[in-house]
């Protein structure tokens, strides 16, 4: 205990010493998991200066990993049962809690995925930093105050001396993150370890983040952990690559011979499976029948309105048009907050729209409720999380043939359609008798699609439908809706923040950018010569292989 | 109710004891008259005699001769038939309110929550003794005032569970499927509400058993029924020189309200589909 290293009194022989180096890890999972161990025999190295990147899909372990280092397992049922991971030579599993008290913030910093969940909402900004430097410095209010003030200066955030006294929630997402990694670096770390910390960002939030987190080990020079299912990102920020398949590390090394020659068949499956952004050649003659008539479509959000309130209005879409064929797929691209899920919404009839028109096969549809009524089902939509999406309590069988059964059609043929869709999206038939947290999430995604197309639709509107799935399983995902595509000659709007997978998916992109279509055009125009800044920046943000 | 549930259920050992003391309750109801052929009306034998004393009164008698196992028996049916009628009454109401209020929100929700909000401001065993006094007292009046006052906290807390469920994308798949409204309900939303409201039903039933008790306790329980209340009402009086008339009643109530309540945690555990592999 009394022989921790103190802050920057590091032994000179230790220089060259890994920072971090795991022997051996196994971390077992309870009983009754589908597999025995979370970790296994996981062994990696990581030097000072440098960044190793865990690269694995959901389920693989990696988090774990992260985990175990800070020892946030959870409990006696998920525990390291073997290995040793020595941090500046010394085993963090033999401390007790106390002693990783003591090295938690201030020689090993952690960065978590969710930054909208990881700061507490009632606490100011500057008090949740107070906190790292109160837990292990004493340190007179004025110069804490001062070293809070030079951390979010650091981290780039602007006025830093308006944003120490602001509550979370005047923050956005990426802000966020960087008051996250202000925590973190406050005590200049030897180690960061960053799990996903850009996963739940906008493509152009995380390109800054990358950047910074980049920038401010290249001034300090420590040692950073990250962990990503992104080989996008890893091309970006690594030095060193592991990439994670079910527990086990199937490959390991610099990033440019992994990227470049991987020796794995794994990890070529999952380079393979990125997509690559390679516009889609429009299809569909221009003669094909109009489906869908968008014109000057509005809708407003008014929150936080109350008796005597009017509420802060925000245009979530504004004079919004464009015109769909038989056949033909829209891509809807924009940031979070860019009003495309939003007239997403309205295209079903999910929600009201205040002004203009929405013409289904020449007709025009009246706005929210009676929209969905009068398109007698032929409009549907898969949504993005599909957790979410099924209902938890109703076999899959049941929620596909419901729809149709709804609509009049008899019992047996609505469940004889049930079973030759599942078939279809791959599943088999079989599956119709499964709950579904019985499957995968690229397999309710499946679902969610055989489910919108019981009702046999004739316009199909996927809002994000892989942005919460692994990429590998992203792609399968996007073959199938290319094929059923195909096959039923749907028209679709296809919503995503992801220019990659619009490219690979649709005919024509629109941009959004604060409820504004601000660029529209075939596909491989808008990827290949974007005309609006606001594009160019989406496509420069785009983390792209080195290779 | 699976297999997994069971396992679950029964891997809380307290849930297990409840369950079983609630299945001996249950019997003494269902074969209580066999045990204790005693009116617990009747005089049967002297006054005040000590449990065990005399054979055939294993809880003694009590000021006026009346055999008190008889009374404990006879009063299992009324307690236990109160508490789950006015529970299933509370159910209906509170899960209608709550579940109409939750899915509509806006206006819908505000009205019916200020209604909602008109009970709950009352203490509500203030307001089961103005109901009861009004209607006179009968198993009919005490059941519909034992349901009038605690039906409100169902209402808030499905419309809890209703306002977070309406918000689930499978709630706007069925909307685009055509579904009728109704129907969401029933068949989308209510299910998936319906563990933490089980839970709530199994403690609601201990509640009123106790409601009903206090109510006796006062001399407003029905006049021609023994309950468990009315008996320890009626030992007030004498508890120092017969202390047997007033424990076993009490006993009854309390190892019936345990086990309600073990039975309600279990249930927790048991529905709680998230909990498997994880902790305990």
């Amino acid at each position: 205990m009394s022989a921790l290293p103190h802050m920057g009194a590091q032994p000179a022989a230790a220089a060259d010493a890994p920072v971090l180096a795991i022997d051996g890890l196994d971390i077992r999972l309870p009983a009754g998991a589908d597999r025995a161990l979370a970790v296994q025999g996981a062994s990696l190295q990581l030097r000072a200066g440098q960044t190793l990147c865990v690269v694995g899909e959901s389920g693989s372990g990696k988090s774990m990993i992260a985990n175990a280092i800070m020892g946030l397992l959870p409990g006696p049922q998920v525990a390291p049962v073997a290995g040793r991971i020595l941090f500046q030579g010394q085993d963090l599993l033999q401390l007790d809690e106390a002693g990783l008290r003591q090295l938690r913030g201030s020689r090993i910093g952690m960065v978590f995925q969710e930054p909208m969940t990881a700061l507490n909402p009632v606490m100011r900004i500057g008090e949740q930093i107070g906190e790292v430097f109160d837990a292990h410095l004493r340190l007179p209010a004025a110069e804490k105050r001062q070293r809070i003030l030079a951390a979010l200066a650091d981290v780039g955030l602007p006025d830093p001396a308006l944003l120490i006294d602001s509550h979370p929630f005047r923050l956005s997402g990426g802000q966020r993150q960087r008051v996250m990694i202000a925590c973190a670096m406050a005590l200049e770390p030897a180690l960061l370890i960053c799990d996903e910390p850009t996963t739940a960002l906008d493509v152009t939030t995380q390109a800054q983040i990358l950047a910074l987190i980049r920038g401010l080990q290249h001034r300090r020079g420590m040692a950073v952990l990250f962990i990503t299912h992104d080989f996008g990102v890893v091309s970006e920020i690594a030095d060193q690559v592991v990439v994670m398949q079910t527990g086990c590390i199937v490959e390991a090394g610099d990033v440019q011979q992994v990227l470049r020659a991987p020796r794995n068949a794994y990890t070529r499956q999952l380079i393979a499976a990125i997509p690559q952004g390679r516009a889609r050649q429009p299809v569909g003659d221009a003669g094909a029948p109009l489906v869908l008539q968008v014109q000057d479509l509005c809708k407003t959000h008014v929150t936080g309105r109350g008796l005597f309130s009017r509420g802060r209005r925000v245009e979530a879409a504004k004079d919004v048009s464009f015109d769909l064929r038989q056949g033909q797929t829209l891509g809807l691209v924009g940031e979070s907050g860019s009003g495309k899920s939003s007239v997403g919404r309205c295209l079903v009839g999910l929600s009201p729209f205040e002004s203009g028109r929405i013409l289904f096969k020449g007709r025009s549809l009246l706005s929210g409720g009676p929209l969905m009524r009068q398109s007698g089902g032929k409009i549907q939509m898969v949504f993005q999380d599909p957790n979410a999406s099924l209902n938890p309590r109703q076999k899959v069988g049941a929620a596909i043939a419901a729809g149709p059964i709804a609509q009049g059609v008899p019992v047996h043929e609505a469940q004889a359609r049930c079973r030759e869709l599942l078939a279809l999206v791959g599943l088999g038939a079989e599956a119709a008798d499964r709950w579904p947290h019985e499957f995968s999430g690229g397999q309710r995604q499946r679902i969610c699609i055989a489910r919108a197309l019981a009702m046999q639709p004739e316009l199909l509107v996927a809002d994000e439908p892989v942005s919460a799935l692994d990429v590998s399983v992203q792609a399968q995902v996007l073959k199938l809706f290319a094929e059923v595509r195909q096959r039923f000659q749907l028209a679709m709007v296809f919503i995503t923040h992801d220019l990659r997978v619009a490219g690979e998916m649709c005919d024509h992109i629109a941009v959004m950018q604060r409820g504004r279509v601000v660029e529209h055009g075939p596909a491989a125009e808008v990827l290949t010569n974007p005309r609006h800044a606001y594009t160019q920046a989406l496509i420069n943000a785009v983390p792209r292989l080195a290779a | 109710m699976s297999k997994a549930f069971w396992r679950r259920f029964c891997r809380n050992k307290g849930a297990v004891l409840g369950l079983l003391v609630l299945a001996v309750a249950l019997v003494l109801v269902a074969v209580g008259p066999l045990l204790a052929p005693n009116d617990p009306w009747d005089m049967v034998q002297q006054p005040f005699l000590a449990p065990l004393q005399e054979a055939g009164f294993p809880m003694g008698t009590d000021t006026m001769g009346r055999d008190i196992f008889s009374g404990v028996v006879r009063g299992a049916r009324i307690s236990l038939l109160i508490a789950v009628v006015s529970t299933a009454v509370s159910l209906l109401i509170g899960v209608g309110i709550g579940a109409v209020a939750g899915y509509f929100g806006g206006w819908v929700d505000a009205t019916l929550m200020r209604f909602t909000e008109l009970f709950q401001a009352v203490p509500s065993f203030a307001l089961a003794i103005v109901l009861v006094a009004i209607f006179q007292p009968s198993v009919g009046a005490i059941v519909a005032a034992i349901a009038i006052v605690s039906w409100p906290p169902v209402a808030r807390l499905v419309r809890g569970e209703f306002l977070s469920l309406r918000q689930r994308d499978f709630v706007a798949a069925a909307q685009l499927a055509g579904l009728s409204t109704p129907r969401i309900i029933l068949t989308q939303v209510l299910p998936n509400a319906a563990s933490p409201i089980v839970v709530m039903a199994s403690l609601m039933v201990a509640t009123a058993i106790l409601l009903e008790s206090s109510l006796s306790f006062l001399g407003l329980g029905d006049p021609n029924q023994m309950s468990w209340g009315y008996m320890v009402g009626s030992a007030r009086t004498v508890l120092r020189q017969a202390w047997w008339m007033a424990v076993f009643p009490g006993l009854a109530i309390v190892l019936t309200v345990l086990a309600l309540n073990l039975v309600g945690e279990g249930l927790n555990d048991g529905l709680n589909a998230r909990a498997d592999g994880r902790s305990r």
